[in-house]
Parts: structure tokens; C-alpha cells; sequence
């Protein structure tokens, strides 16, 4: 194996037509390359997804209401309503395999500079938040803390700010803690700065939001016993979509609503969107790999392909070698490791160049995720498992592709080869 | 060294059979020095291949020192010819992308000689042909009688008890042909038996026995002992 004859003898067979072993080898270069960054690209997607959505509780649903579609019980169709906050207690009572209850409550959305320090106002989402919310939906603490049961008992003036609002409207490392922010015409003190981890975005991105704690919402903004949104959780064991059926069909039987009417309730479920799109990933993931090892399963073709050619070249000498002694074992072994020499190098090539591309490209996403942009495409890298195994894949495929070249050179009887022209 | 006996050879091809040896009986002893003559397709390269193991016989037996040849797999016919047999081609047969040094050093590698050891004897081997100085030239850059040389370093290397040549002059001038021959002559004074192919009458009667085929048979058998006046009277020419 080690021996300097037989790489002699490679470096020899494979240099002698240098275009052509060139040609072939740039298909086995080529099947890995593509294999590797359709893969990385694929996985680049599935973590740009994965990653803004990987802290969100993945049992979670959200509901909300709509103008009903039918007419049920005195009522016509088209009537608005809201849930109450009646709803969330008898909710808590009555579904055990609930979790976490969560109401949300929303401002006018888009209001023009409602938010106001001093001189400089913005325009935030204002949303009425319950503590438990952070469980659903996770966010980073920048500066103090996120609302608390004290704050909904007391319907305390507080509120928290997402971390472009800070930025906006505070000098970069100013103690935002204990400031007033004027908000729609109201006073409220600055407890916390918060940033989203997840890229799940309700009624505006989160860093442009400024939370009030809910029942202080209720009461500032005149909205009564209102309820806009729910978040839950289905405790553990339990399907998301069990808890949304109870869920829907409680509150439909609370305010009047035909248990037939789909519009009435809006919904999505979490979970089954993480399903479906792990389905799709798998997907994606399969089709590359089929794409992927037809392409190098080609070039494989083309590396056999060549050995015949260069054992039929080489006939004579092969028959000269059989004559002086040389033994089956070792002619098998001479094209056999040829070949997988050949693959094994292109591919290599293919893998680092590959590899290397895909660390380019993830240097220059992350430059431009640090830059505040928002990427949907995220580390497209191929992982080591996947790079040994396609290594592996490699050096089988050579010695696929050497076989059958090698039982051609075995069938040339030495004599046959020797035969003067 | 060598018995044959009545052995019998065909050709196969299609529907046709060419019947080419048709009951061989010889016996070669250990240190002879032997020709083959004959007309073209008389059998002469049929022979000399069956008794070099490169193919085998449909009937008779052949007994190579003692051990009988016959049906052997590739990896035991290609030992007993590593260890048993040399050979010398018409047309050299050298590896063109090795030098004269590797080209003889091949047959101990396929021994597993290590490199630097087959590489000494090779050069030995070399010296003794006259090419020291010729080692690291490929065999484009050799005349023919100097390419035939390395192929007979090639065959002596692995210390063959027979060495077997197809026509080793054919492609040589007479001079040059003289001095291979010299060369075979000394191989076969230590002790080596020498089987030659030929043509020509100046180079079988350099040998000690010529044996002349005739449709697939012995015709007759000469015991050179006369025909060494004839040699001497060529070469002062
Ligand atoms: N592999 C083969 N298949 C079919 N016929 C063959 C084969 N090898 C040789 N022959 C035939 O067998 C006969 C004897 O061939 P061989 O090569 O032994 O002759 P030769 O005496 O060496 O002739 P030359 O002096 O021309 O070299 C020839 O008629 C040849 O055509
Ligand atoms: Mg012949």
C-alpha cells in the first residue's frame, strides 16, 4: 500500500492522458461539490427557520376572534365580539390539560408617534401582557425585568420596552430604569428592556414593541373586560390541537357562536406548523440527497469508464507483469486502488471547496444578521457526520468503480496480451 | 528439468479448430542449451508458451522439475513462473515508464523484496549486462541490443531455473545478435537452462541441441557438435 512502485504505477497510469483524467475526476469533484451545498443550503434554510422559531414553545396555539359567519341563537351573522376576562378563569377551571393561559391585548396598530420622552417620540405596537407570556414566547432581558404578577395585581403604571424602542429613544448606554415614557396621552415608568430570542413576530416585531402590563392596558385604554388574543400551552403528553378543540368549543358555547361557524374563532397551531415543516425539510433533505448521489454516482461511472480505457491501454504491460510473476491479487489491487485514488482526491477537492464556499457564504450572512437584517437563511453547514460519510461514500464508490475494470484486466490472459502484433 | 509427453494443443476459434501441437514428447535436461526451429506457424511460440505456464495444454502431461503442470489457477502458475521461469521477448517487452534499474527489479518485487535490496541486486545484475552505466535510462533512450540486455537482467533476477526466449534476436542486427547470444551462452554456463525460438541457423548453432517442429510434430532432433565451424566462419566475416 505504502509502497513507492505501486504510486509510481497510479501517478503513471493517471498522468499519461491528463485531460481526460482531469474530465473524469471533475465528475466525481462536481457530485460531491453539488451534494455538499445543496445539502448546506438546505440545511442554511432549515436553520434560518429552525433558529427563529427554536426557543418558542412548539405545544403552543394561538386564538382570536372574528366577525361570525352564521347566524346562531337570536343573532345574526357579521356580529364582532371579543373575548372577556370571565373567559380566562373559567378557561383555567375547565381544561386541565391546559398549561399556560396568556392573554394579549393590542393598541391601535400603526398609531403615529404614540410613544413620547421628551423631544423624541416613535411609533411602537403597544400590546397588554401577562407574565407568563416569556414562557410562550421567550425574551432576552436587557435592563431590569419583564412584567410581573404585581404589576397585573396592582394595575401598575410600568411598562417594558422592546430594545429598539430603547435605542430610539434613549443615548446608547443610558439607565433606561425609572424614566417616563409617554404613551397615547399616558405615564409610565421604564421597569425593563427586552429582547425577542425567536423571530415570531405577533401584531409587529417585538424589539419595536412596548408592553404594558395587561390588566393596566384594560384599564388605560378603556377596554373594559376586553380580551383581544389567547396563547396556550397543552401540558406535556397532551396535543396542542385536543387543548384548541376545548378551547374553541368552550368560548363558542360562552358567547353564542354557532359551534359550525369557522370564522368566528381564528387560530394557529403551533405545532402543526412546526410539523409541517419539518415535513418539508425532510423533504428538501431526501430530494438532495437523490439529486446528490445521482450526480456523484455519474462521475463513479465516468472514474470506471476511464480505468477501462487505461486497462485496455495497458493490456500488454499487464500481460508482461503476469508473465514476470505478477499475481491476480496484485493487479486487482494496482486498479482497484487507482481508482479509488482518483475518486477519493476529486472528492476531496469537491468536499473541501464545497465546505469552504459554505463558510463564506456563513461569514457573510452573519455579517448581515449582526447588522440587524432579517435572514431567513442561517449556518448553511454541512455537519461532520455528513462529510465522513460522503467521504466513506467515496472510497466505496471507487472500488465500485474499480471492480469492474479490474475483472476486465484479469480476463486478459498474459499470453493474449503478449501476442505480437 | 523438462518432460513432455505426447502433448496435444488446439486452437478454438468459433466453429473452427486449429490442431497445432499434435503430440509433443521432449525431454529437456537441467542445464541445457536449446533451440526451437520450424516454419512460421509450425507451433514453435505454441510450445514455448505451455512450457512458460502462459497457457496450458488440452492433453498429454508436462512435468517441470519434478512438479506436474496442468490446470493451475493464475495466482499458483503465476509464482511458479515468478520463481521458475525467465523471459526473453522479440520485442523486449520493458515497462516504457520505468528506467533499465526498475524494469529489472521488477520480478523481486513481486516477491516483496524490499526497495533497496532488489534495487542492490538489480544493479548487480545490470553490471554483470555491461549497462551500469545505463540504469536510469528509460528504455526509449536504449538501443535494441542494450533494451534486450535489461530484458535479460529482468529474467536472470529472480534466479530462474529456465530461461525461456521467443525469437530474442529477431529484432537485433547480426552483431548485436551475437552478443546477446554470448550473453545466453554464459547465463547457461552457470547452470541455467536456455530454451531459444529462431529463425536463423547462425543463432540455433550457437546452442547445443536444435529442435525442428514440423506440422505440429518433432521432425528431428540435431545434436550441434559440427555446426560450431559454421559459427566461427559467420562471425570472422
Ligand atoms: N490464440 C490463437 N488462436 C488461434 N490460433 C492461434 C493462436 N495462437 C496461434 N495460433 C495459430 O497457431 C499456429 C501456430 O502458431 P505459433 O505462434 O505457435 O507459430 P510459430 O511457429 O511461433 O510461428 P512464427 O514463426 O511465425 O512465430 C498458427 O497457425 C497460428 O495462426
Ligand atoms: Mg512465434
Amino acid at each position: 500500500m505504502f509502497d513507492i512502485d505501486r504510486w509510481n504505477e497510479i501517478w503513471h497510469a493517471l498522468t499519461k492522458n491528463k485531460v481526460r483524467s482531469l474530465l473524469t475526476a471533475f465528475g466525481v469533484f462536481w457530485g460531491i461539490f453539488m451534494l455538499i451545498i445543496m445539502s448546506g443550503a438546505s440545511n442554511g434554510l432549515k436553520n434560518g427557520i429552525v433558529e427563529g422559531v427554536a426557543k418558542f414553545a412548539t405545544n403552543s396555539a394561538f386564538i382570536w376572534t372574528d366577525r361570525t359567519s352564521e347566524p346562531y341563537k337570536g343573532f345574526t351573522r357579521g356580529r364582532y365580539w371579543l373575548f372577556n376576562s370571565d373567559d380566562l378563569v373559567y378557561l383555567k377551571a375547565n381544561v386541565p390539560e391546559m398549561e399556560f393561559l396568556t392573554p394579549k391585548n393590542f393598541g391601535q396598530f400603526g398609531a403615529a408617534n404614540n410613544v413620547i420622552r421628551g423631544r423624541l417620540s416613535g411609533s411602537y405596537n403597544v400590546k397588554g401582557d401577562y407574565p407568563d407570556y416569556v414562557k410562550i414566547d421567550p425574551y432576552t432581558i436587557v435592563y431590569g425585568r419583564w412584567i410581573n404578577e404585581m404589576d397585573i395585581r396592582d394595575r401598575r403604571k410600568v411598562c417594558v420596552i422592546g430594545e429598539k424602542v430603547y435605542e430610539t429613544l434613549f443615548e446608547a448606554n443610558e439607565d433606561p430604569l425609572g424614566e417616563y415614557l409617554k404613551i397615547s396621552g399616558v405615564y409610565y415608568q421604564v421597569v425593563g428592556v427586552i429582547r425577542p430570542e425567536t423571530r415570531v413576530n405577533i401584531n409587529g416585531r417585538a424589539e419595536e414593541s412596548v408592553f404594558l402590563p395587561f390588566t393596566t392596558m384594560q384599564q388605560t385604554f378603556n377596554m373594559g373586560d376586553q380580551v383581544h388574543f389567547l396563547a396556550f400551552t397543552a401540558k406535556k403528553g397532551v396535543p396542542v390541537s385536543v387543548v384548541e378543540e376545548k378551547v374553541k368549543t368552550i368560548l363558542k358555547k360562552r358567547h353564542s357562536i354557532s359551534p359550525t361557524d369557522t370564522q368566528a374563532l381564528q387560530s394557529v397551531n403551533i405545532e402543526k406548523q412546526f410539523q409541517q415543516i419539518s415535513g418539508l425539510f425532510l423533504g428538501i433533505g431526501i430530494l438532495t440527497w437523490i439529486v446528490g448521489i445521482g450526480t456523484l454516482m455519474a462521475g463513479v461511472i465516468g472514474v470506471s469508464n476511464i480505468m477501462l480505457v487505461i486497462v485496455r491501454e495497458r493490456t500488454k504491460e499487464i500481460g508482461v507483469q503476469r508473465a514476470l510473476g505478477a499475481r491476480p491479487s496484485t493487479i486487482i489491487s494496482q486498479i482497484m486502488l487507482e481508482s479509488v485514488v482518483l475518486t477519493t482526491v476529486a472528492g476531496y477537492i469537491g468536499l473541501s471547496l464545497g465546505v469552504g464556499l459554505l463558510e463564506l457564504v456563513n461569514k457573510a450572512l452573519e455579517m448581515q444578521a449582526k447588522g440587524g437584517d432579517e435572514i431567513f437563511f442561517r449556518h448553511p453547514e454541512v455537519n461532520l457526520n455528513i462529510a465522513l460519510a460522503s467521504l466513506a461514500v467515496l472510497v466505496i464508490a471507487g472500488l465500485f468503480a474499480g471492480s469492474i475494470p479490474a475483472k476486465r484486466a484479469l480476463s486478459i490472459k498474459p499470453i493474449e496480451a503478449l501476442r505480437e502484433e | 528439468m523438462i518432460v513432455l509427453d505426447s502433448i496435444h494443443k488446439s486452437y478454438v476459434t468459433g466453429t473452427n479448430s486449429l490442431h497445432v501441437l499434435k503430440g509433443i514428447d521432449l525431454e529437456i535436461g537441467a542445464g541445457e542449451f536449446v533451440s526451437v526451429m520450424g516454419s512460421s506457424g509450425s507451433g514453435k511460440s505454441t510450445l514455448l508458451n505451455i512450457l512458460g505456464i502462459l497457457d496450458d495444454y488440452d492433453s498429454g502431461s508436462y512435468v517441470l522439475n519434478g512438479k506436474k503442470i496442468k490446470g493451475l489457477n493464475e495466482t499458483k502458475a503465476a509464482m511458479l513462473r515468478n520463481e521458475m521461469i525467465g523471459f526473453v521477448f522479440q520485442s523486449f517487452n520493458l515497462i516504457s515508464f520505468k528506467n533499465a534499474r526498475e524494469n529489472v527489479a521488477l520480478p523481486l518485487y513481486y516477491q516483496k523484496v524490499s526497495r533497496r535490496k532488489r534495487n542492490v541486486i538489480a544493479m548487480e545484475y545490470l553490471d554483470r549486462m555491461g549497462l551500469k552505466d545505463w540504469a536510469d535510462h528509460l528504455p526509449s533512450e536504449l538501443s535494441g541490443g542494450q533494451k534486450q540486455r535489461v530484458a535479460i537482467a529482468r529474467a536472470l533476477i529472480s534466479n530462474p531455473k529456465v530461461i525461456l526466449a521467443d525469437e530474442p534476436t529477431g529484432a537485433l542486427d547480426t552483431v548485436t545478435s551475437f552478443e546477446v547470444m554470448d550473453i545466453l551462452k554464459e547465463v547457461n554456463d552457470q547452470g541455467i537452462t536456455v530454451i531459444i525460438v529462431t529463425h536463423e541457423h547462425d543463432i540455433a548453432s550457437m546452442t547445443r541441441k536444435i529442435i525442428r517442429l514440423r506440422d505440429g510434430i518433432i521432425a528431428e532432433v540435431i545434436v550441434n557438435g559440427d555446426l560450431q565451424l559454421y559459427r566461427d566462419r559467420v562471425l570472422a566475416e
